[in-house]
């Protein structure tokens, strides 16, 4: 009889506790994504007069992202970009995440890995700058390659020295991230691919690899995502001859104040970011065989 | 036996330390009134909108130690950043601005400068070419005073590029410079440069037909190019001598290399070459404009344009004849070097003989159309 009526203010207060501690996850995402991507969508739609943003409903953003043709281009290259260090850098990354994995003691192990850490004590900025005095033609690595007759002019600002500078971004974090993958890797599946005869390429095939599938394309994906948004390396490495969608950005900023035009921009580059990590993580969990 | 336990090993009591601690705390806390004992006033703000290095020590130390001043400068990076800082600041932020003369026009309609008294600046110590600038003029009232100014044409490595062959733009497509050229990235001189090589005399104001023309002239130079970099990577590039030669930059870059030994100058093509002008206005809304007005006037003194033609952070011509004949006393191979030569031939002749074109904005095509071309460009 006494249990109705205080039975609703506990379950109140239960449910409020609960509210309270799941606040702050839709708070930070309403201030911090859902707002400035509100505002980004608003902004699209606005004009520039003498070079202030002023509210309207014009489409002429919109416009010029779809008709013209550099953009697509700039769209594309990106793509290929960060695609292909994507790609590299998992490919680089994987020999070391194995040897982390498999061939280091527990004790190296931990050394290695915090190795890994320390290229982020230092700024990214200071690290693509530094590969130009190693990458220009009369630079340390030509220094080194000339006594052999082996010297390669005009290595910086090319793509090679953009893979390099994406490789410097993200390839520490993508030998972390697949190490641990590779850890977490159940020991036995593997004796018993050796007790099955299974040789050593086979068993990173047929057993590793498929098991540390999540990791792996995780991997790529940050690395993906890092060297989609890229400013640096395009602008120190690539000389600003084979610019990108960031690139693009503060070009239509930098000149005219042309901020509808960098807010479609910006959206297009969240909507391939956004297909890309929700395709590559639904492969990433699939299921075997479904 | 006591006094012996509380010292140190080396020989300072605790008594002592405890003492010189409160004559710290005791000067601490006098601090604020100090310099009221010593009648010295605490020296006033005077907050300064500019390119990097307006605000700096070899450029305003003497005028703050003169006027009891301290100049808080915000430094930006490029018109744009300029304009957008200003509309986000209430009126008053900025005492000083220092700008481009294609921006000053821009200020002016957004309201943001003061109206000058033409009579408070020496303008009668001008160059005659340089007294009236048309860009600081709207409906015959003043805003902006011209305070340093310098050439844009070719830039170039001397051991790749000599001064003969820098003085037409038809060097950047010489096949001794294949992959050596460079641009510093904004559109703006890039294009007027190419505009000037097809021969227009007002390089901005171009015809649907000269402007197709310079696309194609632009365009048609991409295989040429090795980078288009930044004001740093373009300065670093100039020194290794990856670029041998760049359009539209002057002795605000070359300059400074130069300084430290590198062996690159700037050639004013025969086809002309471009100007830009830097000038200081007093902020819409100023607390201390009278203060301002005094900082401009330091700037057009000879000490103060002295500094200025020889600014740390990149060097540049001056307006003022009593400027000119200081630096040609104080340094003369720096009045040399710019060819700020009193007697005989000097910078001003281009001016005279019609090589010169002031960098402005656009006049018949948007500043949008220009940034297309230039980004497209990049894409080519």
């Amino acid at each position: 009889m006494t249990k109705g009526p205080l039975a609703l203010p506990v379950r109140l207060r239960r449910a409020l506790y609960g509210a309270l501690w799941a606040a702050p996850m839709p708070a930070w995402q309403l201030v911090f994504f859902a707002a400035p991507f509100a505002l980004l969508t608003a902004l699209s739609f606005w004009s520039v007069r003498n070079f202030r943003l002023v509210p309207d409903v014009s489409t002429a953003a919109w416009d010029w992202l779809l008709t013209t043709d550099y953009v697509r281009d700039t769209l594309l290259r990106t793509l290929a970009y960060a695609g292909g260090a994507a790609v590299l850098v998992t490919l680089l990354a994987f020999p070391a995440a194995l040897a982390i994995a498999f061939v280091l003691r527990p004790r190296a192990r931990a050394a290695v890995l915090a190795l890994l850490v320390v290229p982020f004590f230092t700024s990214y900025l200071v690290r693509v700058y530094s590969w130009q005095t190693f990458l220009a033609d009369n630079g340390i690595v030509n220094a080194v390659l000339r006594p052999l007759g082996l010297e390669v002019a005009g290595m910086l600002n090319s793509p090679f020295a953009m893979m390099v500078g994406y490789a410097t971004l993200c390839l520490p974090l993508v030998v972390i991230l697949q190490s641990m993958s590779l850890l977490a890797i159940d020991r036995t599946l593997i004796h018993a691919a050796h007790n099955l005869r299974c040789g050593p390429l086979r068993t990173v095939g047929a057993v590793i690899v498929p098991a540390a599938r999540p990791g792996i394309v995780v991997g790529a994906v940050f690395a993906f995502i890092l060297c989609f948004g890229d400013f640096v390396t395009p602008l120190y490495l690539g000389g600003g001859k084979h610019p990108t969608l960031a690139i693009l950005i503060a070009d239509t900023v930098k000149a005219g104040q042309q901020w509808p035009r960098a807010a479609v921009v910006a959206l297009v580059m969240m909507a391939v970011l956004l297909t890309t990590a929700l395709a590559a993580l639904s492969f990433a969990y699939r299921r075997r065989g479904s | 036996m006591g006094a012996q336990d509380n010292r140190q090993p080396g020989g300072i009591s605790r008594r002592t330390v405890l003492g010189a601690g409160g004559a710290v705390a005791g000067l601490a806390a006098l601090g604020p009134s100090m310099p009221r004992i010593a009648g010295a006033k605490e020296p006033t703000e005077l907050t300064m909108l500019a390119w990097y290095g307006h605000g700096e020590p070899d450029a305003v130390a003497e005028f703050e130690r003169t006027f009891n001043v301290k100049i808080r400068p915000k430094y930006y990076v490029g018109g744009d950043q300029m304009l957008a800082l200003m509309a986000q600041s209430p009126p008053g932020t900025y005492d000083i601005i220092h700008a481009d003369a294609e921006y000053v026009a821009q200020l002016k309609e957004a309201g943001f400068l003061e109206r000058l008294d033409p009579a408070d600046y020496p303008f009668d110590d001008f160059w005659p070419e340089l007294r009236r600038f048309d860009g600081h003029w709207f409906d015959g009232e003043l805003y902006a005073v011209m305070t340093r100014f310098g050439f844009l044409g070719v830039s170039h490595n001397t051991d790749a590029v000599s001064e003969k062959e820098a003085r037409s733009y038809r060097v950047l497509w010489d096949a001794g410079v294949k992959g050596r050229v460079g641009h510093l990235d904004w559109h703006l001189p890039n294009i007027a440069c190419m505009s000037l090589y097809n021969g227009n005399t007002a390089p901005f104001d171009l015809t649907d037909a000269a402007w197709a023309e310079t696309k194609t002239t632009l365009l048609s130079l991409k295989p040429q190019i090795r980078g288009i970099y930044d004001y740093g990577g373009l300065l670093s590039a100039l020194k290794t001598g990856e670029v041998a030669v760049v359009p539209g930059i002057g002795d605000w870059i070359t300059g400074v290399l130069a300084r430290d030994g590198a062996r690159v100058t700037t050639t004013i093509p025969e086809e002309g070459g471009l100007q830009f002008t830097e000038s200081f206005s007093i902020g819409r809304g100023s607390r201390r404009a009278e203060l301002a007005r005094e900082f401009i006037r330091y700037a057009l003194s000879p000490e103060g344009q002295v500094r200025q033609a020889m600014l740390k952070a990149y060097p540049a011509l001056i307006p003022s004849r009593s400027g000119w004949k200081r630096l040609n006393d104080l340094h003369p191979d720096e009045a040399k070097r710019q060819r700020m030569a009193l007697n005989g031939p000097n910078a001003l002749d281009d001016i005279r003989r019609g090589r010169i074109h002031v960098r402005r904005l656009p006049v018949r095509q948007s500043l949008e159309d220009w940034n297309d071309l230039w980004s497209r460009y990049k894409n080519a």
